[in-house]
């Protein structure tokens, strides 16, 4: 037991440290999974004088990815992105985040435009309501206009195939 | 002769081992710098121009006496008073317009909350998942005192003087004797 004592508290810092080293500092528990979408009305990327408005949506699930051309991370997603769209099987909306317009289309014709519709958030106002810090950020929305998951960073192969990909048609499924 | 030139090599090889490890702890230290020192300027190059101070200094006062007391979430460790990056500006810049529009602390606090989650509080609330976070140090304070005392009364038992019976005292100083012989 004398020499038991250390063993085990040596093994209960060493599990406790361990956990501490998977978790990542960046990934920041989203108070909003499961509360409703916030609302916006913004302007639309390709057509200025068009606003898209967030209960539009409503009916459908859908995938709202906060993007920036400035953002170096986007570009890794982008081809992910890029393929779901083609696939059809969830409508991708962009809200292209502090951003210039001319560049972020340059940078759309640059690496392709997965985008049903692009709005345009110059001073990140809809991306506080959002909760937005690290772009690119991921929202899968449900019918009912309640988000339902939320990718902080780049959305990988692991994590579409995985988590957001089975979510979507889960929740497809629902009335 | 020989003896004076020995010592003088043996020590300029100390000093030369010295000065290398000098040479090489300096080394590391800006190999490690170097990264911070580029990170601040990204943080320089996202940010270029310099906020402007809101007019009203009593908005400001307000702004940065709430800011302190909450994290920004780009750098981690920092607050978002003391923070330059894009997302403390844009932080800042929110809670002057919600000052300016006469919420009360509590209600910008709450805004943030909804937003970004109690890790946007250095000051987290007392809630079932943080009671850990809370009280976790005070048990472990208490473990330790507990442990900390349990041993010392173990040792008192332990390090008990000891007193000689008067056979064991002879035996003693007739082994002494011997050795001083």
């Amino acid at each position: 037991m004398r020499y038991l004592m250390p063993l085990i508290v040596f093994m209960v810092l060493a599990v406790f440290l361990f956990a501490g080293l998977s978790l990542n500092p960046r990934q920041v528990p989203s108070p909003l999974i499961d509360k409703p979408a916030p609302e916006f009305e913004l302007s639309q990327l390709h057509a200025p004088e068009k606003i898209l408005s967030s209960k539009d949506n409503m009916g459908k699930v859908w995938l709202l990815n906060v993007w920036a051309s400035w953002c170096v991370a986007c570009r890794d997603e982008h081809p992910l992105l890029v393929q779901l769209a083609n696939s059809g099987l969830v409508p991708v909306y962009g809200l292209n985040y502090k951003d210039e317009s001319a560049t972020a289309m340059q940078w759309l014709r640059q690496y392709g435009d997965p985008y049903e519709v692009s709005v345009v958030d110059p001073e990140g106002r809809v991306g506080i309501d959002y909760g937005v810090y690290g772009v690119p950020e991921t929202y899968v929305i449900d019918k009912q206009g309640i988000i339902r998951h939320k990718q902080i960073g780049p959305v990988t192969v692991k994590s579409m195939e995985e988590t957001i990909i089975p979510l979507i048609i889960e929740l497809q499924r629902q009335a | 002769m020989t003896r004076l030139v020995s010592n003088l090599f043996y020590k300029t090889i100390k000093f030369s081992l010295v000065s290398r490890l000098y040479s090489v702890t300096v080394l590391l230290l800006l190999v490690l710098l170097i990264p911070g020192l580029a990170m601040s300027q990204q943080v320089d190059q996202s940010s270029p121009q310099a906020i402007p101070v809101a007019e009203d200094p009593e908005v400001e006062k307000r702004m940065i006496a709430l800011t302190e007391d909450l994290r920004c979430l780009v750098c981690q460790n920092e607050s978002i008073a003391e923070s330059r990056a894009d997302f403390s500006n844009d932080m800042r810049r929110e809670i002057r317009e919600q000052i300016q529009a006469n919420k009360t602390d509590a209600e910008i606090i709450e805004f943030l909350v909804d937003r970004y989650g109690d890790f946007v509080l250095y000051n987290p609330p007392m809630k079932p998942t943080t009671i850990l976070l809370w009280f976790g140090p005070l048990i472990l304070f208490v473990l330790g005192v507990w442990f900390l005392i349990s041993y010392i009364k173990k040792r008192r038992v332990q390090i008990e003087e000891v007193t000689l019976s008067e056979v064991q005292r002879k035996k003693v100083e007739a082994m002494l004797n011997e050795e001083n012989k």
